[in-house]
């Protein structure tokens, strides 16, 4: 249900925020944002054994989303224990279908070096050909597949 | 004082890291505002009847690099020290394909899946725990993908200089492009909704 909960606020105030939200990491520790990265440092943490990947600046810079996600919703009345999908699909498939479409995100950010964050918002904000390349090829291929995963979604 | 602040040294490591979580929640919060921890939502993105995905993050790209672009151009920001993606164009264009789908199937992508599971939805939990097996497979084959991973690499460089114009006339091109997307944005959604 979107429905519970304080209405959500406007996308491009949001979209603004978040943009001088990336300039000041540009400012302050000449990076940009970055998620799948920190998947990265701890898959490999992990595996190796070696120190934790609390040490690990995007493993630190995801935590604080985590946090940051949550005291949004919180404060806006948006916490909630929920399996969120679309009106045709049992919460199985859902659960399923997450988790399968993680593992192709996972294989598909470690290719690209990056993910919606890192390379397509980062990297596309300071124009890098990479970059667009990526942001060219993801939303191509979500619009061409669109239509064989309606039963998820319409 | 000219910034990078850490790369000038202005801020040692110590000013990276605690800069780290602050950065972060204030990222996990611009997300969840507009509603991106709520799967159905974003993958109105691909059915086109709800482009908050578009219009969320073309602002926020937008934002960023005119006002990375004109700090560099003040002096304010020395943007050769920011560190940027480089470009390996095969890999890349795979690795969109395969994240494509999988944010269409997922309906959140790496960022929002935290935002999801920090306000309590599982569906958000089952993103995480299925990218971290997507990376570990990753790393399983990665000796049979290396020299396809390796392949057509560029190094650091924009799309402009590929196409043999200056910087700013990329930035015209990006921000008449996102404009033109605001401006039919509202108008897709009424179509399609």
């Amino acid at each position: 249900m979107a429905g519970a909960g304080k209405p959500y606020s406007d996308p491009y105030l949001a979209g603004i925020g978040l943009g001088l939200v990336l300039l000041s990491a540009y400012v302050w520790v000449g990076r940009g944002l970055g998620a799948s990265g920190a998947f990265s440092s701890v898959v490999v943490a992990a595996s190796t054994g070696s120190a934790s990947p609390l040490g690990d600046w995007l493993v630190l810079e995801l935590v604080g989303v985590a946090a940051g996600g949550y005291l949004s919703a919180r404060l806006a009345g948006r916490t909630r224990a929920a399996i969120e999908r679309g009106p045709r699909v049992s919460r199985r498939g859902r659960i399923m279908a997450a988790a399968c479409g993680g593992v192709l995100m996972g294989l598909g950010a470690k290719f690209a070096r990056g993910c919606t964050s890192g390379q397509a918002l980062s990297g596309g904000a300071l124009l890098s050909a990479g970059s667009w390349i990526f942001i060219a090829a993801c939303f191509a291929t979500g619009y061409a597949f669109a239509p064989l995963a309606r039963r998820l979604w319409r | 004082m000219t910034a990078p602040l850490t790369e000038t040294g202005a801020l040692g490591s110590t000013g990276e890291l605690v800069a780290a979580p602050l950065i972060g929640m204030a990222f996990g919060w611009c997300l969840e505002r507009p509603g991106l921890g709520y799967a159905p939502k974003l993958a109105g993105q691909f059915y086109l009847s709800d482009l908050t995905v578009y219009k969320v993050m073309f602002s926020a790209l937008l934002t960023a690099m005119l006002g990375a672009f004109w700090l560099d151009r003040m002096g304010l920001l020395n943007l050769s020290l920011v560190s940027m993606p480089e470009t390996y164009v095969l890999p890349q264009a795979l690795g969109g394909v395969l994240f494509g789908a999988g944010f269409l199937v997922a309906g959140l992508c790496p960022g929002t899946s935290c935002v999801a599971a920090a306000s309590g939805r599982l569906d958000g939990f089952c993103v995480i725990g299925g990218m971290l097996g997507g990376v570990a497979l990753f790393h399983a084959v990665f000796p049979w993908v290396q020299r396809f991973y390796e392949s057509t690499a560029l190094g650091s460089v924009t799309f402009a200089e590929m196409l043999n114009v200056s910087r700013g006339m990329g930035i015209a091109l990006v921000t008449l492009v996102a404009l033109g997307g605001f401006a039919i944005a509202g108008r897709i959604e009424k179509a399609r909704s």
